[in-house]
This record gives structure tokens, C-alpha cells and sequence, in this order.
């Protein structure tokens, strides 16, 4: 498996550590619903899936990576800074 | 006053000479880490430019020559080689010492490539990672930098609390790619 980096190039899957799923955070003040579906609820798609990875070994850049989850075909490799997850811009 | 010693990370480990291919420590000097504060990246660079003579690094690569080099060292960071930083660099970007954080080898003859293909996950072939390129990767899981100096030379940069477990790596690695003759 080898994923894309958008500043170092196509690089080896050891290189990266994995997080988990990449999700938008609720905005400030949403309700604790939103919040709980944040923090504890996923999907388990058996296709493709927004996740996020860190360049651990790399450059060190958080990464959204479009992983199917069945082939492990990356589909997508994008910085997770201007994926628009939320957060601090 | 206690009288303090020196020690460079390699001592009594280097230099080694295995077949045709050598592997000796560097003394890079002074290593500053530059990393440009949002929006400074161009300012960075003309200063960088205007007091120590080289450009900021693209992505991946290295600029400057030997005893004075900035190395691409990551997201928005570089790492400046040789001389002391100027004030002025300051007012651009974070100034960080990490002279005695890295142990800094050469690996250079016939076959280098070869020695660095059984550790490193990276195309390192001399047609696609020319001179004054660099990539941070993993050396045998060790978090490492790589920047081609010369046609059949690499400088090498691990932690320094990994000195000896890079040379035991390079080393071997060394011995393998001779043996095969």
C-alpha cells in the first residue's frame, strides 16, 4: 500500500501512522448529540472511507486519505489543514 | 571548573570502509532549525538569501554547498547547516538549536545506492534523486533525513540517541551489498 503525500511524493505505508476517521468537528455551541456522534460514532464501510493519516516519518503533515477499505485502494490524498475538517484555520 | 569533553555522536564507531564504499562522520557544525512564521515565508527566504547566500529550500530539496547548507527538513522547516543563524532570521521564523541532536554520516562510493536500498523505502537512484535533492523518510524505523551531496555520496541524519544502531545498519548493510560483489 503506498500513499500519496502532497508535499513528499508517493511514499511507503510504514512511513504513515493512522488516526482513524477523518470527521468534521461540530462547530462551537452545537448540542451534546452532535458532539456524541463526534467522539463515539462511526461508520464501517465495507468502500471508501475518509480517513485521516500522519506523516510520522515524513514530513510530518496530517493527510486525509479516501482509503477503500475492502481493496485498499487509495483513492484521494489531500492535507487534512485544507480539508475543511474545522478546527482552528 | 569541570573540564568538559566533546564527544561527536559517532566517536569510536567511524569511519568504516567496506568493499569500495565508505562511511564517515560529519562535522556539520552549528544546525539551527528555521521554521517560518505563517505568512513569512518569502521575507524568510530573502533573508536567508542575503545573509547566508542560499535560497529556502523547495520541498524536498537542499540548498547551499558543503560547511554551508539548508536542508528541507519537513513541513515548513528547514534545517540550516553550518553557520550560526543571523538575528535577522529571527524576525521571520522560529529559531530552534539542534547542533547536538543528530548524528550526521557520509556514505559515499560505488554502490551507495545500493547499501541505502535495503534501508530506505525511497527511489534514491541517481536518475531520480539527483544532487541537491533530500527526503525525509525512515531508516530502519528510524526517523531519518537524506540528501544526495555528490554523485555516489549521501549525508545521513538520524537522532543522535541512534548513532550506533545507524552504523550497525549502514554497516551491514554494507557488508551485504559487497559480499555480493
Amino acid at each position: 500500500m503506498r500513499i500519496t503525500c502532497p508535499l513528499c511524493g508517493e511514499r511507503d505505508r510504514r512511513e504513515f501512522y493512522y488516526k482513524g476517521a477523518a470527521l468534521v468537528r461540530p462547530a462551537e455551541g452545537e448540542d451534546l448529540d452532535a458532539w456524541h456522534q463526534y467522539v463515539n460514532l462511526r461508520e464501517n464501510p465495507a468502500g471508501p472511507l475518509d480517513e485521516l493519516w500522519y506523516h510520522e516519518m515524513g514530513c510530518n503533515s496530517w493527510l486525509k486519505v479516501t482509503r477503500n477499505t475492502a481493496t485498499h485502494e487509495i483513492l484521494a490524498v489531500q492535507l487534512a489543514s485544507e480539508a475543511g475538517l474545522g478546527g482552528q484555520k | 571548573m569541570a573540564d568538559l569533553i566533546a564527544k561527536s555522536p559517532c566517536e569510536g564507531l567511524l569511519p568504516v570502509t567496506i568493499g569500495g564504499i565508505s562511511l564517515t562522520e560529519e562535522q556539520p557544525g552549528s544546525m539551527w532549525a528555521l521554521a517560518p512564521f505563517k505568512g513569512q515565508e518569502k521575507a524568510l527566504g530573502k533573508a536567508l538569501e542575503a545573509a547566508h547566500g542560499m535560497a529556502f529550500p523547495a520541498v524536498n530539496r537542499a540548498t547551499g554547498k558543503a560547511g554551508s547548507r539548508a536542508v528541507w527538513f519537513g513541513r515548513e522547516m528547514a534545517l540550516l547547516m553550518g553557520p550560526e543563524p543571523d538575528a535577522n532570521l529571527a524576525e521571520h521564523a522560529a529559531l530552534t538549536d539542534q547542533s547536538d541532536a543528530w548524528a550526521v554520516v557520509r556514505l559515499e562510493g560505488a554502490g551507495a545506492e545500493d547499501v541505502l536500498a535495503r534501508l530506505v523505502p525511497v527511489d534514491l537512484r541517481p536518475h531520480v534523486f539527483k544532487r541537491g535533492h533530500t527526503v525525509r523518510t525512515e531508516l530502519k524505523h528510524m526517523m531519518a533525513s537524506v540528501t544526495r551531496t555528490g554523485p555516489q555520496a549521501f549525508q545521513i541524519m538520524v537522532f543522535r540517541s541512534m548513532a550506533k544502531t545507524l552504523v550497525h545498519d549502514l554497516k551491514t548493510a554494507m557488508e551485504a551489498v559487497t559480499a555480493r560483489g
